[in-house]
């Protein structure tokens, strides 16, 4: 719903004015999309800084994890049972090796956030881009062709709108968990969650894309240039891909913090990651039940996480969105 | 924002106008999951059992103590040929004012038989059910059937008039299109009567002031609000802030908490429930390991590994809190069959188990997947992980599939688990019920492949031996044999955890049922 | 504009054939309804027996124009754990989640408003960026656990709520409402805060982008320059022209509001039609899934519907139907 309510935004108004993209003399891919008026906003935005500065020690720690996770909780040679619900170092009882302490299985805290939260954000950033690199191509060329082309994947896009996306990640779980040989099924888990939310996504970009599409390419430059014989394909690559670029990056970072939110939904349906390996949403599930016990660091510790994780992705999308907007600098 | 200084304003005055008197003992209760139907012969499944025996009754009942007590029967004996006598209760009348007669018990035996009946197995030994007055009735069996009064508890008495004149003679078929009247309707002899019913939502009955044993029993509540609560750490919420005053199936961990609220206490009990996991030791090869052209399991020294890498006590501290009795073999004390030599835990010896791996050719050992359910016993999913590190330990790369009981049990009926964790309780508290179904080589439930021939055949023996000494050595005969082959790993045998307000004083029983006419509401 | 209405008429029909026959898939693939519908002890003659009666051993083609057949006159069969027809389950469990998500809406629609308006006006006030920044704690934290918060605050440690639960139902015919009583309002608050929360922030959102970008424009600035009241430009020219894009956001959010409301009625059990759903799914009860997904489906199409008809309206520079 985040995504389509953004898509709406951006398809009702703020595209339709680029003056960056007029007639001839495109500039650089990047260039356009990082001019330095954008620059200037991020260094004036103490929030738009910290959130970076935050989302970067989140994907440093978690990517290094391997590295500077005391322990590796995913090889389960290393744990110990009997080690299980001890509390953090600084509280009564808590073991020195354990600094967040324990969780039900004898797991390290830390180590597990480090590398759950890893999965995590892979389990994300794959399935945004599985979403953004399917959803901007279908709407690009539904947007430019339109007619029977537009017609059939817009269609496809309302079918799966029409399924709420937790549902619809549900339902390719299951499917895609029945279809897997037996002896995969815990290998291909995540790629099957990754699949499952990043299929829920493409409609939204293709939303957007599609409606800027149909914007652009209503304009003189395109117009021109179609006029002048240039090949489609050039003018959607030069022309209308730069200037879609940058409601997509935002929906993209937005798309980042939901795809996360739904594999921890997903999980606490019992329907994500299996608790061997645990991502970040499968540890507040255990956690979850954990809530009333008084082992109050299983639950509080990942959810902390979770959410200044998603936080500082969501503050970096929202600074982005205002500062793309060229409307309102 | 106006909306959030408003709400504790709200919230205050109509916390006050909320609390009110309430004139009567009423039992508010919650747990898991809701009776599936009403319909007394249509679902053989716990909670359905047990809500519907709150308004129905069967001819011999159990107390707390599991033992056998005369409900609608007030006595029974064997006869010559294969028959049970059985003397009715008098006097006895259904909620609706009609006689409870022998025409019923004929009836209710016939509807239990029919093809739509889920509890045709329970009395499939019963051939005919003979009227010898209003008040006696013989139960005639296909051959000897000495356990019969201990597979009637749950075959409760409906009556015959009423079910014909609300349509309702046979119990709904599953391709049914309507919903027949007895699914949400109840007319039955106990001690409560239906006041309302929203299936999943809420269910209301209130003291039949009718019953026949009005006075005999202890309790007191004169009304039961009953109502389902999902998920876990809701249904403790609820108990916590009072709504309700028990819950069938707080979740372990949560326990201390209880304890430690004000007006707030939980008892515990041992379960007949065991659970363990099964090793598919019949095909070939196994369908999830590395292991190709030969099956792992097969060899018993594998299987003697694999239970000697369990620290069962590990498990029952810090996995169960403490709640679990650490088991040696798949069925609980309390069933026949089971005693000390038998369920002596299986020690935890890890270089032993490693040793034997090796001597079985598996030095650096084997993957293979373990289908484990994350809804359906204590702490399931967790026992599951917790196994998956302790075989680490001996090389046994374990992979861990939790999925909720729907998708699990089917696994293993259809026999395409390699590894498996199943519980089982035994209603009859016989080891005929444990051997028919997990260890004869023909068991619906054995997805093992395990077959010993001293056991299916002990098996087949033990369902018509009347001379009970002997039976009993025949059923510890056929424990030897299991507990040397090894087909299972005995994990721990379930404690059942009440939770409820001081008020309350409810009878604890292994069969986790809720008995409201022993419980009692200051 | 007939033709065009007739055609996104046709391509709807479409759409919930498809959505139909995706439900239908369902039988074959989420676990074994047989197993679920007998006990433990019965036996493998009886599973047979009774995948004939319901035809599940019938060609997938058959099953599937049974399937239709049925669904279009609004039968999709017996729940295979409670047995009752799926049509009244529905019926009895859609006035719960349609009062949740009502009063959701509202909560979202207020709050939101009313907060986005005051953002967008005060763009740089410390109100504003305190205002935007718990909102986005509110999109940052999953809905169970704010629910379970919730709880944990309201209802175990203050007592002012209850913790779950629908009490307090006065039935008005064959709809159950709460809106009568005072137990009904006690136990519809919390739910209702819990799945607005993520809808309010998205409204809050959109109306401050909105009123940001209204404001730049032109004819707020003459507006400005014949001497209007600021109260005057903010509430009378720049609100309501934030509000189309606003109306037609409310009914793709009634939409997941009850999508939503699956978890939130999970964790309250709040007896609705997103509880059933999950229950079924536990259950692999299909039936209820299948009719759950087309129902859900079905309110997402007409809602589509509208909005793709309000767009020929809001924007005529999108020429539909193709060059």
């Amino acid at each position: 719903m985040c995504l389509s309510i953004l898509a709406f935004d951006w398809e009702g108004s703020s595209i339709s004015t680029n003056p960056a993209g007029s007639v001839v003399k495109p500039r650089g891919f990047f260039s356009r999309l990082i001019d330095n008026d954008i620059a200037w906003s991020f260094f004036h935005s103490p929030a738009a800084m910290i959130a970076a500065f935050i989302t970067l020690v989140c994907v440093m720690a978690t990517m290094l994890a391997p590295w500077i996770a005391p322990f590796n909780p995913f090889d389960p040679s290393q744990i110990s049972l009997w080690d299980g619900k001890l509390p953090p170092v600084w509280v009564e009882g808590g073991q020195p090796q354990y600094l967040l302490g324990t969780d039900n299985q004898g797991r390290d805290m830390l180590s597990t956030i480090l590398y759950g939260g890893r999965l995590s954000i892979l389990v994300g950033l794959a399935a945004v881009c599985l979403g953004m690199v399917l959803g901007v191509l279908l709407g690009v060329i539904s947007g430019y062709f339109g007619g029977a082309v537009d017609a059939v994947i817009m269609r496809i896009a309302d079918i799966q709108l029409t399924i709420p996306g937790i549902l619809l990640a549900i339902l390719i779980n299951g499917i895609g968990r029945t279809l897997l040989p037996l002896e995969l099924r815990e290998d291909f888990a995540i790629y099957v969650v990754i699949f499952a939310i990043g299929l829920t996504d493409w409609p939204q970009f293709a939303r957007v894309t599609r409606g800027a599409t149909l914007v652009e390419s209503q304009k003189e430059y395109v117009q021109a240039a179609r006029v002048i014989g240039l090949p489609r394909w050039l003018i959607i690559m030069r022309h209308i891909l730069p200037n879609v670029m940058r409601p997509v990056l935002v929906i993209a970072t937005i798309g980042l913090a939901l795809a996360i939110i739904s594999e921890a939904t997903l999980s606490f349906l019992g329907q994500g990651i299996p608790p061997t390996t645990p991502s970040l949403g499968t540890l507040i599930r255990v956690g979850n039940e954990y809530l009333f016990s008084g082992l109050w660091w299983i639950t509080l510790f990942p959810a902390a996480a979770l959410v200044i994780l998603v936080f500082a992705v969501n503050l970096l999308g929202d600074w982005m969105r205002d500062a793309l907007n060229p409307k309102l600098r | 924002m106006i909306l959030r200084k408003l709400i504790p304003v709200c919230a205050v005055a109509l916390a006050a106008s909320s609390t009110q008197v309430l004139a009567e003992n009423t039992l508010r209760w919650t747990s898991q999951g809701d009776a599936l139907t009403l319909d007394p012969h249509s679902q053989n499944e716990g909670p359905t059992i047990a809500t519907n025996g709150m308004m129905y009754e069967s001819l011999v009942t159990r107390d707390a103590d599991l033992v056998l007590q005369p409900e609608l029967a007030v006595s029974w004996e064997p006869m010559d040929g294969n028959i049970w006598r059985f003397k009715l209760r008098e006097g006895v009348k259904y909620h609706g004012g009609e006689d409870f007669t022998a025409e019923d018990v004929a009836f209710s035996f016939e509807r239990a038989k029919h093809e739509s009946s889920d509890y045709k197995e329970q009395v499939k030994s019963v051939v005919e059910v003979k009227i010898i007055d209003d008040h006696t009735i013989d139960l005639v069996t296909d051959e000897v059937n000495p356990i019969l009064p201990n597979q009637l508890t749950s075959l409760y008495m409906m009556d015959k008039g009423w079910a014909e004149a609300n349509n309702v003679v046979n119990p709904q078929d599953f391709a049914g299109k309507e919903e027949t009247f007895a699914v949400r309707n109840s007319n039955g002899t106990g001690p409560f009567k239906l006041v309302s019913r929203a299936p999943d939502e809420l269910t209301v009955m209130e003291k039949n002031s009718e019953w026949w044993g009005d006075g005999q029993f202890p309790g007191n509540v004169d009304r039961i609000e009953y109502r389902p609560i999902g998920n876990a750490a809701t249904r403790v919420a609820a108990l916590l802030s009072n709504e309700v005053d028990f819950v069938l199936d707080p979740p372990l961990q949560d326990l201390k908490r209880i304890d430690a609220a004000d007006g707030l206490k939980t008892d515990t009990v041992a379960q007949i429930r065991t659970i363990f996991f099964g090793m598919d030791q019949g095909v070939e090869e196994l369908r999830t390991s590395d292991v190709k052209g030969k099956n792992p399991f097969a060899d018993v020294k594998v299987r003697e590994a694999m239970n000697l890498a369990i620290d069962r006590k590990a498990i029952q501290r810090v996995v169960m809190e403490g709640l679990s009795f650490p088991a040696g073999m798949i069925t609980s004390p309390g069933v026949l069959g089971n005693n000390e030599t038998q369920d002596a835990e299986i020690p935890l010896d890890v270089e032993k188990a490693k040793s034997l791996m090796a001597e079985a050719g598996y030095p650096d050992g084997f993957s293979v997947q373990l289908d484990c359910p994350n809804n359906r016993y204590n702490n399931d999913e967790k026992i599951c992980q917790a196994a998956v590190a302790m075989l680490a330990k001996i090389g046994v790369k374990v992979s861990l599939e939790a999925i909720p009981k729907a998708q699990h049990f089917p696994k293993i009926q259809k026999r395409i688990s390699d590894f498996y964790m199943l519980g089982w309780g035994v209603p009859t508290l016989d080891s005929h019920y444990v051997f028919s179904y997990l260890l004869d080589a023909e068991g619906s439930w054995n997805a093992t492949g395990y077959s010993n021939d001293t056991v299916n055949s002990i098996t087949k023996g033990i369902a018509s031996e009347t001379d009970l000494d002997k039976r009993a050595d025949m059923i510890n005969d056929a424990w030897t044999e299991v507990r040397k082959d090894m087909p299972y790993i005995p994990i721990h045998h379930q404690v059942i955890a009440w939770g409820m307000s001081d008020k309350v004083d409810a009878p604890m029983s292994a069969d986790d049922a809720l008995r409201p006419r022993f419980v009692t509401i200051k | 504009m007939l033709s065009y209405i007739f055609r996104r008429l046709a391509q709807s029909v479409l759409v919930m054939a498809a959505v139909s026959l995706i439900s239908f898939s369902l039988f074959n693939f989420v676990g074994d309804p047989v197993n679920n519908m007998v006990g433990q002890e019965a036996t493998r003659e009886d599973r047979v027996r009774i995948r004939q009666d319901l035809g599940l051993d019938d060609p997938i083609f058959t099953q599937y124009v049974r399937f239709m057949g049925n669904a279009l006159n609004g039968d999709f069969g017996l729940s295979y754990r409670i047995k009752r027809p799926v049509s009244t389950l529905i019926k009895e469990r859609l006035p719960a989640t349609l009062e949740l998500v009502f009063v959701s809406a509202v909560i979202a629609l207020v709050v939101g408003i009313a907060a986005g308006v005051y953002t967008g006006i005060r763009r740089n006030g410390w109100l504003s960026k305190t205002i935007l920044s718990t909102s986005l704690v509110g999109v940052s934290l999953p809905t169970f656990i704010i629910g379970i918060a919730l709880i944990y605050l309201f209802a175990v440690t203050l007592r002012w709520l209850p913790s779950s639960g629908r009490a307090g139902v006065v039935e008005l015919g064959w709809w159950k409402t709460s809106f009568l009583t005072v137990d009904g309002w006690r136990s519809i608050i919390l739910p209702a805060i819990t799945l607005s929360l993520f809808q309010l922030t998205m409204i809050l959102r959109l109306v401050r982008a909105e009123m940001l970008e209204v404001m730049q424009a032109d004819y707020i600035k003459f507006a400005r320059a014949r001497g209007l009241s600021e109260r005057a430009i903010n509430f009378v020219h720049a609100l309501k022209n934030t509000l189309v894009p606003v109306i037609t956001i409310i009914g793709l959010n009634i939409g997941g509001l009850i999508a939503f409301s699956v978890i939130t009625e999970t964790v309250f059990q709040w007896p609705g039609t997103g509880l059933m759903f999950i229950q079924a799914v536990d259950f692999a009860d299909v039936p209820i899934m299948a009719a759950y997904l087309c129902f859900v489906a079905l309110i997402f199409v007409i809602v589509n519907l509208i909005v793709d008809l309000l767009y020929v309206f809001i924007d005529p520079r999108i020429r539909l139907g193709g060059q």
